[in-house]
């Protein structure tokens, strides 16, 4: 019980902040907050709900991903460059191939979520085999990923009538299909599907067990005669591919096509990272966390239309609230473990 | 050509803000702190450098401003971390994210602006040659014509190496890293000694940030220190930390940074140019850790 009341503290420390930082930027206030409020739900036909909905499958999906790693103990920082693979290779599948519409969806899905997983496989072989920490490796291999993508769309795959640096748009009967007269496509039933399977797997499962166990104590884990090694790759791979699965989601729904930069200027792969450390590892919280950073994203960007306020306000509110964990709980364990 | 005399010009730009980086870095891995916001206490320093020297129309003014920034980014990273126990990984992501949303958010907020600032009245850093061996030619042009805070980053290697290893307060920080029960033991604070560190850290990621913001250019722009505080976090690992080392990986990651830049000008993409230092600094640091062990198991 203690155990469920600091986890739900946790939240509460993040509403604090949020609301805090709302009242102490502006003079103004009750115009921001309406702005606020107009951001995440307002607009046309509630035009900006749908927005904040399907930011927030993207952090939620992002979250399963790096929880995934974290559970296990590993400090997976790559799923920036998984998620960017992932989106670029589902949007070469998705406009290249021809295939009919839904067996092109799956087959776009399942090239994207391999892509993704065999780049977070690369990092795990970096760590393993020659010897370079998971943490850096997975990092610097972003860069790669974000460089190759981007210079595939502006220059050989280019869509040039469009006049910025994109793909050409996925065919419209393999999109995935949105709810009439939004822009909230199915893709986040494809999330809460994860979303179930993720919590399940981690309870219930025996390969949720091994990965606590791992996360825990790797070496107690090695020493009870668990597969480490197999364990360790296995939680990278699934996290990649988790990563890619996002990636194809953002490509064939929200944006339907890669647009350069559109999975790594929102920070979701970082901000799927704070919403885990926020729900302290645990992953029925994660949905919870995920959607007050959509909010918080989606919030100030009203925020800025209506009261003029930079919606980075929410990125420091981001920084704001992990500094603040860091400091009263210990998220990640990285100092005591290995 | 690909050696022109700017081309040797043109390397001190791309060196400096590395070297001063990986120099302050190398004092947290000594005292071991974790500290990855390198990335994050460049782009504070890069930001608040171009603040004062708009402000107050002069690059003292600028350089005074991006120290002051340094001194406050390692303040609130040793409180996080030191102080209140923090994990350094978690610390350092939060950083991260507080400095490129505090710099954009101030951008927009400071000078209303979004993507890029740049004003005439920003006041570059002056640029000073060595008189004699300016002269020789190709390798002078290394040392003509060059930031001041390029000569501060050579100097600063020496100085740091004689104080890690010659100094008592080089002794402290090392003891801060591999001994903390002797540090106690003597009667010294392992915190006051490792936020030491961590301060010095943060002005010269600061100073660093202002040789890209007020030194290589006057300008700000959003995220300008582009991924080179994690190569300073590559090069710190290659080098264990040593400052004898760092000076030449510096030095290579400077080159390659403008080599990359020159052969842009041939018509190759910005983006393959752009990632060849993380490829490389993968395939070095594989092979700096493959030796390193092979050493071990003799």
């Amino acid at each position: 019980m203690s155990d469920l009341l600091k986890k739900t503290n946790l939240v509460g420390v993040a509403s604090a902040a949020l609301l805090l930082s709302l009242i102490l930027i502006i003079p103004a206030s009750r115009d921001v907050a309406f702005g606020f409020w107009d951001g995440v739900v307002g607009g046309r036909n509630h035009f900006n709900l749908w927005t904040t909905l399907s930011r927030a499958s993207i952090i939620i999906g992002m979250a399963m991903a790096a929880l995934v790693a974290f559970r296990a103990g590993l400090i997976n920082l790559g799923g920036e460059g998984q998620l960017v693979l992932g989106g670029l290779v589902a949007a070469l599948v998705g406009v290249y191939v021809d295939l009919p519409p839904v067996l092109l969806a799956v087959v776009a899905l399942v090239s994207a979520m391999l892509a993704a997983g065999l780049w977070a496989l690369l990092a795990g072989w970096l760590d393993r085999v020659v010897g370079m920490p998971l943490l850096v490796a997975s990092l610097l291999l972003n860069y790669p990923a974000n460089y190759f993508a981007s210079y595939l769309v502006s220059h050989p795959l280019r869509d040039v009538m469009s006049g910025i640096s994109q793909s050409h748009k996925i065919d419209k009967a393999a999109r995935l299909p949105r709810f009439s007269g939004t822009i909230l496509d199915y893709g986040i039933f494809i999330v809460i599907i994860l979303v179930i399977l993720i919590v399940w797997l981690e309870r219930n499962s025996i390969f949720g067990y091994r990965l606590r166990m791992h996360g825990y104590s790797a070496k107690f884990a090695e020493v009870s005669g668990f597969p480490s090694g197999k364990i360790f790759y296995q939680a990278l791979f699934i996290s990649g591919a988790i990563a890619g699965l996002v990636g194809f989601l953002v490509v064939f729904g929200f944006s339907q096509r890669y647009i350069d930069g559109m999975l790594t200027v929102p920070l979701y792969a970082w901000t799927g990272i704070v919403a885990v450390l926020l729900a302290a590892i645990t992953p029925w919280i994660v949905p919870i966390t995920g959607l007050l950073f959509a909010i918080l994203a989606t919030g100030a960007g009203g925020m800025e239309r209506v009261a003029g306020i930079p919606r980075e306000a929410s990125q420091i509110v981001q920084g704001m609230i992990i500094l603040w964990l860091a400091a009263t709980g210990k998220p990640l364990n990285s100092k005591d473990g290995h | 050509m690909m050696l022109d005399p700017t081309f040797f010009d043109s390397i001190a730009r791309f060196i400096t803000p590395l070297l001063l980086a990986a120099l302050g870095g190398a004092l947290c891995d000594r005292a071991a702190v974790f500290n990855i916001a390198l990335e994050g206490m460049m782009l504070i320093g890069a930001f608040f450098g171009v603040v004062g020297s708009y402000y107050f129309g002069s690059w003292q003014a600028g350089l005074l401003f991006a120290i002051l920034s340094g001194f406050a980014s390692g303040v609130v990273f040793s409180w996080f971390s030191i102080y209140r126990k923090g994990d350094d990984i978690v610390v350092s992501i939060g950083f991260n994210i507080l400095a490129l949303g505090l710099t954009v958010f101030l951008l927009r907020y400071l000078f209303n602006t979004r993507g890029q600032f740049d004003d005439p009245n920003i006041i570059g850093v002056p640029r000073i040659s060595i008189p004699i061996i300016s002269d020789i030619p190709y390798i002078g042009n290394l040392f003509a014509n060059q930031s001041i805070l390029f000569y501060f980053a050579i100097i600063l290697v020496f100085l740091i190496q004689f104080l890690l290893f010659r100094h008592k307060y080089g002794l402290y920080l090392r003891a801060a890293g591999d001994n903390i029960m002797a540090l106690r033991t003597a009667g010294l604070s392992p915190e006051l000694i490792q936020s030491g560190a961590v301060i010095a850290c943060g002005i010269l990621c600061a100073l660093a940030g202002a040789q890209l913001s007020i030194s290589s250019v006057t300008l700000f722009a959003e995220g300008m220190s582009a991924g080179r505080g994690w190569i300073a976090v590559v090069i710190i690992m290659m080098c264990a930390g040593r400052p004898l080392l760092i000076l030449p990986a510096a030095i290579f990651f400077g080159l390659l940074d403008a080599i990359g830049f020159r052969i842009q000008a041939f018509g190759v993409p910005q983006q393959f140019t752009d990632s060849l230092p993380y490829v490389l600094a993968i395939f070095i640091m594989a092979i700096a850790i493959g030796r390193r062990r092979r050493k071990l198991n003799k």
